[in-house]
């Protein structure tokens, strides 16, 4: 006992203890550390094609057409001077506000027409309406530039049935923006009645119900049960269409490709235009760039909205 | 005395009934009314996609009465499109790059969300959130700086560089989806699998794959529609037709000049249309399910 | 088979909060005990950490004679049923109940001859190819207790596992898992919130509160001799009387309690000794309602006669329940059905005083 191998009882358990505390640390680690290993794959999908390319396109923006000399914000500047550039402003938001309003209104209407009818017929009903939503939006922009054709427009068709003139659909600005808007509409109102007939099933019928014995009638069962119910979802899905809708693509480039006169052409396609076809790389990113802040507005937006709805949802 | 008026009350019972029922009817046959119109509407499009692509070109040019009826319907676009290497080419690479797309999109996307919704690490919780962030990125807005990095790394014309950036499209949103599916399944499922003797990743592909997969074919079938769908990406990096996909190859091999083949062009929509036509048909109530999760737990 | 100890066992959550404050508890082989409290008293949390669900903070858990802190769920030899269940929605009876032998890689036919076994004594054989959306709620608590069985473990944890049934399938199901329990004779630990539970299924009964243990004891022993206010205030329905009260001096050198000016009851000569070094201090006086009856002519020794104005009657058939309230407290009496009762009347009552309980006020400790 005396030769000093033995050591006393109590300096002994602090010891014990403390080996103990790293096992439970490990324990601990190792799961987070497993977390982290399964969500590297994301990490770095999103740093090496998203955040990385996010900053390369604020350096693109601020070099000289060649890509040789550093012009600081010349390409904004010389953009926003543009007038082909103010026109991408104009058209970029009035695409983009007026589509989102009319597939929410028509989107809304069918939600609610959708909410009438037996539930057993709902399934039909809705994967007929859905057909617009399914098909890809490329092809089937293809059909409605085929269905506007100068020459052998199925629309002008009908309307000389009518004894109405040709329009040239694509052919003039404000008809080509009309028709620029319709065919978004048409793509994008399905996914609007959707979210919004998922909304409406949503809301309790005892509601309603509490409502009628109120002595509330149809519309103002609609203001003080049905939107109140469903504003977060609302705001959430218009927020969400008006991202994707400015930012869309697919149906100027192959509608109009943003003539007559540049008169269509929004944020997109005149990136795509000045930067891919003509070679201006920094002009096209600096073009692309002027969509960050509506998006991040946007988006700030949709995310609070979203954080709400989770604790609305949680409480 | 009495009993006239019990009886008119009965009456008066009687018709509120009826009207009241005839009011309900009223709503209900004027919404199939007003549904059938918006059908109609909607419609449009792929009636006459499919309209045209039974015309030959003799018949699309001739102009002779209704564009909106098929007077002899032929299969020869669709022959011409079947044979035709250049199509089956596209058609063999949109199927290459949707089903890696699908594959590698689901892998990233299923793990990191086991992880987020079970794992917490330091930063999980920005990391959620930037995933969302992430899915409000649209692909307009970075494909030029995008185009020199695919430039930089030698993958300009080459359909690989798709298999690369459509998983940023995709993943964002797969991860969101599943993040939901996996939060909703009860904590005591994972341990009563760890007390089962049960390790991390075999809880995952045993227990919460399973139990989650309405959620797995919902985050699926966005990848793909996502991926089969794309239009701008392989516009601005692709030109060979040996590379192109069905969006890109479709336009651009098609339209050559200013000749139209329209009766080829809508066969070749209506073709590459099928394939999320038919999974839509089979699939469609888990999608809707997997979108408007958000919507409905409320 | 094992036996399962707890050493001055703490739980203490991130902002400091202690769930479980430093227990104590031994619990012997093929012992059934159940862990009972209200909600937020650490009984679960403890069962957790006997299970390695929680981090235990400080102290040590015992499984058949080894520190088992350290050790995984899976590698300590234990089987839970929980409160929902937790039965894996995609998988048959069977395979539910093989999850655990097939992660082990038992041989198959070992397999599915203790699932048989287990389905046999479970009364659940027709059931195994169904998924468990197509069972009952009583059927899917066979199950997953079949699903404990199976593994043959050291212990069983229970985790409130018949809070989700209704009151009728909750009585069966306890006759049910006591009859497991007899048959199997592996050691349970259980817990709930429901004192009738406890005090039908336990060998011993651990009652906690606010993260400490309160008694631990035998059923008959919780109910005849609580420790504290709070045992004898939790065991037992309806719950028992707390009447502030005074010892003092009482008829014939003996002592009795004053509740009221009015109301002074005689202590029995035999607690005399036990009850004499609280005289004239403020006490609290338990009795619980079985033990304030109906007056009889007839009374024993310890009964006394006590009136009081009835506030409300609520007849059970068997039994009838009055209530009273005795200077603003109130007090509840189990009557026989064929006395006669009216509100706003007064009822002359038996007070068995061989039953009481006296506690101190502060410490809630009963002397």
């Amino acid at each position: 006992m005396a030769d000093g191998t033995s050591v006393p009882i109590d300096v002994i358990a602090p010891a014990r203890v403390r080996a103990r505390r790293n096992t439970m640390q490990r324990f601990a680690q190792r799961r987070s550390t497993t977390g982290f290993l399964l969500c590297l794959p994301l990490i770095l999908l999103i740093a090496a094609f998203v955040i990385y390319p996010a900053f390369y396109a604020i350096y693109l923006s601020m070099l000289n057409k060649k890509m040789t000399a550093f012009v600081g914000l010349g390409n904004f500047q010389f953009l926003l001077k543009r007038h082909t550039f103010q026109l991408v402003i104009f058209q970029s938001c009035l695409f983009a506000v007026t589509s989102v309003v009319l597939k929410a209104v028509i989107g809304f209407i069918l939600a609610h027409l959708m909410h009438n009818i037996p539930g057993k017929n709902q399934r039909i009903w809705r994967g007929l309406l859905l057909v617009p939503w399914v098909i890809p939006l490329a092809l089937s922009t293809l059909t409605w530039w085929w269905m506007f054709d100068p020459s052998y427009s199925a629309f002008n068709w009908v309307l000389n049935q009518f004894g109405i003139a040709n329009v040239p659909w694509l052919g003039v600005g404000w008809t080509a923006r009309f028709c620029t808007i319709a065919v978004n509409v048409w793509y994008g109102t399905p996914f609007f009645m959707i979210m919004y007939l998922a909304a409406l099933k949503s809301v309790p019928e005892q509601l309603y119900e509490a409502a009628a014995i109120d002595g509330a009638n149809t519309i103002q069962k609609l203001f003080f049960v049905t939107l109140p119910m469903m504003r977060n979802i609302i705001a959430i899905t218009v927020l969400f269409s008006l991202i994707v809708t400015f930012a869309d693509f697919d149906i100027v480039r192959i509608l109009t490709a943003g003539g007559p006169q540049d008169m269509t052409h929004v944020f997109a396609t005149y990136a795509f235009q000045i930067g891919i076809q003509s070679g201006d790389i920094p002009l096209g990113a600096a073009d692309s760039l002027f969509m960050f802040p509506i998006l991040a507005f946007a988006a700030f937006f949709v995310l609070r909205g979203v954080t709400r709805r989770t604790k609305e949802i949680a409480a | 005395m009495s009993t006239t008026v019990a009886e008119r009350r009965i009456a008066v019972a009687a018709q509120r009934k009826h009207s009241l029922h005839r009011s309900r009817m009223w709503a209900l046959w004027g919404s199939y009314i007003a549904l059938s119109v918006f059908v109609v509407m909607f419609l449009v499009p792929p009636f006459y996609t499919l309209m045209t692509s039974l015309k030959s070109s003799a018949e699309i040019s001739a102009q002779t009465g209704s564009p909106w009826l098929v007077r002899h319907p032929t299969l020869e676009n669709f022959w011409y499109l079947i044979t035709y290497p250049n199509f089956q080419r596209y058609y063999l690479n949109s199927i290459i790059v949707t089903i890696l797309t699908v594959v590698v999109s689901m892998v990233i996307s299923v793990l990191a969300a086991f992880s987020l919704s079970r794992m917490g690490f330091w930063g999980s919780q920005t990391l959620s959130t930037g995933v969302f962030l992430t899915y409000l990125v649209p692909p307009s807005l970075l494909f030029i700086p995008l185009f020199q990095i695919i430039g930089q790394i030698g993958l300009i014309n080459n359909f690989w560089c798709l298999v690369l950036l459509y998983p940023t499209l995709a993943v964002p949103f797969c991860t969101w989806i599943m993040i939901g599916y996996f939060s909703s399944i009860p904590k005591e499922l994972d341990e009563a699998a760890l007390i089962d003797g049960a390790g991390y990743l075999q809880m995952l592909w045993k227990i919460f794959i399973p139990v989650a997969m309405p959620g797995i074919i919902a985050a699926t079938i966005f990848a793909f529609t996502v991926s089969w769908g794309a239009f701008l990406y392989p516009l601005a990096y692709l030109y060979t037709s040996n590379q192109m996909v069905l969006t890109v190859g479709i336009i651009s091999d098609l339209i050559r000049g200013d000749v139209f083949q329209w009766g080829k062009i809508m066969a070749a929509c209506l073709l590459a249309s099928l394939p999320p036509i038919v999974i839509y048909a089979f699939l469609m109530d888990y999608y809707v399910a997997g979108l408007t999760a958000g919507a409905t737990k409320g | 088979m094992a036996e399962v100890a707890c050493r001055k066992v703490v739980k203490e959550y991130d902002a400091g909060v202690q769930a479980v404050k430093g227990i104590d508890l031994d619990i012997a082989d093929h012992e059934f005990v159940v862990l009972v409290g209200p909600s937020g008293c650490g009984k679960s949390t403890t069962l957790r950490m006997i299970a390695g669900l929680e981090e235990v903070t400080s102290g040590e858990i015992w499984i058949d004679g080894d520190v088992v802190n350290d050790v995984p769920p899976r590698d300590r030899d234990i089987a839970m049923v929980f409160q929902n269940y937790a039965l894996y929605p995609h998988m048959s009876v069977f395979d539910n109940m093989a999850f655990g032998l097939k992660l082990r890689k038992f041989p198959k036919h070992e397999i599915s001859r203790r699932v048989d076994e287990a389905a046999r004594i479970l009364d659940i054989t027709p059931l195994l190819d169904r998924k468990p959306r197509a069972l009952s709620g009583g059927q899917r608590q066979r199950v997953a207790m079949g699903r404990a069985i199976v593994r043959n473990p050291k212990v069983f944890l229970f985790d409130e596992p018949l809070s989700n049934l209704d009151a009728k399938l909750r009585v069966q199901m306890r006759t049910e898992i006591k009859k497991v329990h007899q048959t199997v004779r592996t050691t349970t630990v259980y817990v709930t919130h429901d004192q009738v539970e406890a005090m039908t299924l336990a060998d011993r009964v651990v009652v906690m509160n606010g993260g400490n243990i309160e008694q631990v004891g035998a059923p008959q022993e919780l109910y005849h001799h609580p420790a504290t206010r709070f045992v004898a205030g939790f065991i037992g329905s309806p719950a028992m009387n707390f009447l502030p009260c005074r010892v003092q001096d009482g008829a014939n050198g003996g002592l009795a309690v004053r509740v009221t000016d009015s109301i002074t009851l005689p202590i029995p000569p035999n607690r005399v000794d036990r009850y004499g070094k609280f005289k004239d201090r403020s006490m609290v006086l338990g009795l619980r309602p079985e033990h304030l009856f109906e007056y009889h002519e007839q009374a024993k020794p310890g009964w006394t006669r006590v009136d009081l104005p009835v506030d409300v009657v609520e007849p059970m058939g068997m039994e009838t329940m009055v209530h009273f309230f005795v200077d603003g407290v109130p007090v509840c009496a189990r009557v026989d059905p064929a006395t006669h009762a009216e509100p706003n009347e007064i009822l002359p009552l038996t007070a068995d005083l061989n039953q009481m309980h006296l506690m101190e006020p502060e410490t809630g400790r009963v002397v």
